[in-house]
């Protein structure tokens, strides 16, 4: 388990207060102008010592990314935009960095719009935390009242400027080329990539894209040095990070733990256990609702990091983690979780609008028995349809859920949905639809 | 589910107050110059709150002048992103999050308390006109579940009686205390805390 004093988020449950003098206190902003004084190499750098991956749900590595970022600003200006679009069914982490750690985010932008050369930084925030929007404007104001932003921010020498823009309730602005879009006032729907944002993003300008924890992290580990972040962990797969559980625990909760912790761990010890004790559960969505779920049997060992995950057919995602015990009607949950997906489905490519629709109203019917048997392997192969034909991950994320729970409770749904219309061992009923295939087995 | 439907009552005219033209101007100065289109989401946001928490046809098309940009993209603005309303909805507008992490811990109780208490559809005004629900999807705060959104403050760790205790709090025009209905200050365990103890009673 990982100590206290390598957590990152101090004040995670705002035992301190989110206000510029205790976040100083807790040391951040302590020595933002050595830290960009040794340059933009050094930092991209250390972060790639660091090997910090980013946590909005795709895993890609940072360093990585913002060295992607033209590295002279030509004609055109270079744009960090920070994705607080968190909608992520079962993540809630961003909203408690944006309440209680905003400086940790601020900080985090001066030195990665250093890093990448930008001026401007847009905060891109879901429309529904409008409280958290406040909290952060207020202490955007702080900063700038305090000299940390603006002309010569933090003493650096390098001009920054934080907007928050609100969103307006649409999941898919979470995906980085609509959440793009929606800044310019215009629908969110994804783009083709390539080109990708690092070269042309936002108003066409190169622009880098990251989530809130990813930013609120690069502080403390510049500071710490990127050697101790990696030592948390295991290689690749390194640092700590905010796991939200939700669902049938006794006490839900966020908490700060290190990468590859095992799940057990983590619902026993922090969040109270399942409700009505481990037999009774049923399955765990591992990281936020696009995600696989995963049987019991594989909760007892699976470490919660993203390879392991992927080992494991599934994937660490934003790491929401919801348990759902043995009470509830897994299909039931599942035909929710597609319900929110053809809802939130922008309209853009055709398997994505039409096929999450498919998708729900099956496992609506399945949930009730009135499906056919052979709906079952039909419903899969709607899910490969999807699945890789969409322009944005959506597809992915919309048809994962169900394929997990196919592969995992398959005899379950077949249990409760027996009927069979090709007439096979329902010999005496007195109207055949099938005949033929009778006749046929006769001729 | 939110249906997206434009009233079929329409007022004539709409225009931003002197306040709002001001909070507007200084919007669109945080975006370059020439991208004002950018500030249609806040825009629509302003002309919301300002006429009663929905949006009229009027609204787009002078937001629309106002940005210099086309009305169309304007309305398909306004009819893309689930938070705006383009129906009157009630001064108290209730929003249910019924996704699976709030469903697993009984947010369709909740919805149910909504039936009895508010009207029987969502995004059907209540007799007396005042208050209105609707089911929504995820609001971000499942480690709180259930939770609702009453206009903009969030309500968290509820139940069936504590929802009525709200509504008849809401009937009687008094807003009653946002945030967790457990004593949850935040997203912690409750009893078990594990971690950062030593900051427990800093």
């Amino acid at each position: 388990m990982l100590e206290d004093k390598d957590r990152i988020f101090q004040n995670l449950y705002n035992d301190f207060g989110a206000d510029l003098t205790s976040a100083k206190k807790r040391g951040d902003w302590k020595n933002t102008k050595e830290i960009c004084g040794k340059g933009r190499e050094w930092i991209i750098n250390e972060i790639k010592v660091s090997e910090l991956r980013g946590r909005g749900g795709a895993g890609f590595p940072t360093g990585l990314k913002w060295s992607f970022a033209p590295k002279e600003v030509g004609s055109r200006p270079h744009y960090l935009v920070i994705n607080a679009d968190e909608s992520e069914p079962g993540t809630c982490k961003d909203r408690d960095i944006l309440r209680f750690e905003p400086h940790k985010l601020i900080e985090g932008c001066l030195i990665a719009s250093y890093a990448v050369n930008a001026h401007k930084c847009y905060i891109y925030i879901r429309g529904e935390y409008f409280n958290e929007g406040q909290k952060l404007q207020t202490a955007i104001d702080e900063a700038y009242n305090a000299g940390l932003l603006g002309k010569n921010s933090a003493g650096t020498d390098w001009e920054l400027d934080i907007y928050i823009h609100y969103g307006a309730g649409a999941y898919i602005c979470g995906e980085e080329t609509a959440l793009l879009e929606s800044i310019e006032g215009k629908k969110g729907q994804p783009r083709l990539k390539p080109p990708f944002p690092a070269l042309i993003g936002l108003y066409g300008c190169p622009t880098i894209i990251n989530n809130v924890e990813t930013i609120s992290v690069v502080p403390t580990i510049l500071r710490r040095g990127g050697k101790w972040f990696s030592s948390l962990g295991r290689p690749k797969n390194t640092g700590s990070k905010i796991y939200c559980i939700s669902g049938n625990v006794n006490n839900p909760c966020n908490v700060e733990e290190e990468m590859g912790i095992p799940l057990k761990e983590l619902i026993e010890k922090h969040a109270g256990g399942v409700i009505g004790g481990w037999d009774n559960l049923k399955a765990v969505i591992p990281g936020g609702s696009s995600m696989p779920l995963l049987p019991k049997e594989t909760c007892e060992t699976i470490k919660m990091d993203f390879d392991a995950c992927v080992e494991n057919k599934t994937g660490l995602g934003t790491a929401g983690i919801v348990v759902i015990n043995k009470d509830q009607d897994i299909i039931k949950c599942m035909a929710r979780i597609a319900r929110f997906y053809k809802h939130e489905s922008c309209g853009q490519c055709t398997p994505c609008r039409e096929g999450s629709g498919w998708m729900w109203r099956m496992l609506e019917r399945m949930a009730k028995g009135e499906a056919t048997r052979d709906e079952v392997d039909m419903l899969l192969d709607v899910t490969k349809q999807i699945e890789g034909h969409t322009i944005c991950a959506f597809g992915e994320g919309s048809s994962w859920p169900v394929q997990g729970l196919i592969r995992n409770f398959k005899d379950e749904i077949i249990e409760r949905n027996k009927f069979d219309p090709i007439v096979k061992k329902q010999k005496d009923i007195p109207y055949l639809v099938d005949q033929h295939l009778l006749e046929k087995e006769n001729a | 589910m939110a249906v997206k439907k434009i009233s079929k009552e329409q007022p004539e005219n709409f225009e931003f107050s002197k306040k709002n033209k001001e909070t507007a101007d200084s919007i669109i100065k945080n975006y370059p110059l020439g991208k004002q289109q950018s500030a249609v989401m806040s825009l629509l946001y302003l002309a919301q709150k300002q006429n009663d928490n929905w949006i009229p046809l009027s609204a787009m098309k002078y937001i629309a002048k106002y940005l210099d940009m086309p009305y169309i993209k304007v309305y398909e603005v306004a009819t893309f992103y689930s938070m705006y309303n383009l129906t009157p909805v009630g001064k108290y507008f209730f929003q249910v999050c019924t996704t699976t992490p709030c469903m697993l811990r009984g947010a369709y109780n909740l919805v149910d308390v909504c039936k009895r208490k508010i009207s029987e559809e969502e995004n059907r005004l209540s007799e007396d006109g005042k208050t209105s629900w609707l089911e929504v999807e995820c609001l971000g705060a499942c480690v709180n579940a259930p939770m609702l959104q009453l206009n903009e403050d969030y309500y968290e760790d509820l139940d069936s009686t504590k929802l009525e205790q709200i509504i008849d709090k809401i009937n009687n025009d008094e807003v009653p205390q946002p945030g967790s209905y457990r004593g949850r200050l935040s997203s912690e365990p409750e009893n078990t805390r594990k971690t950062l103890i030593g900051n427990k009673n800093a």
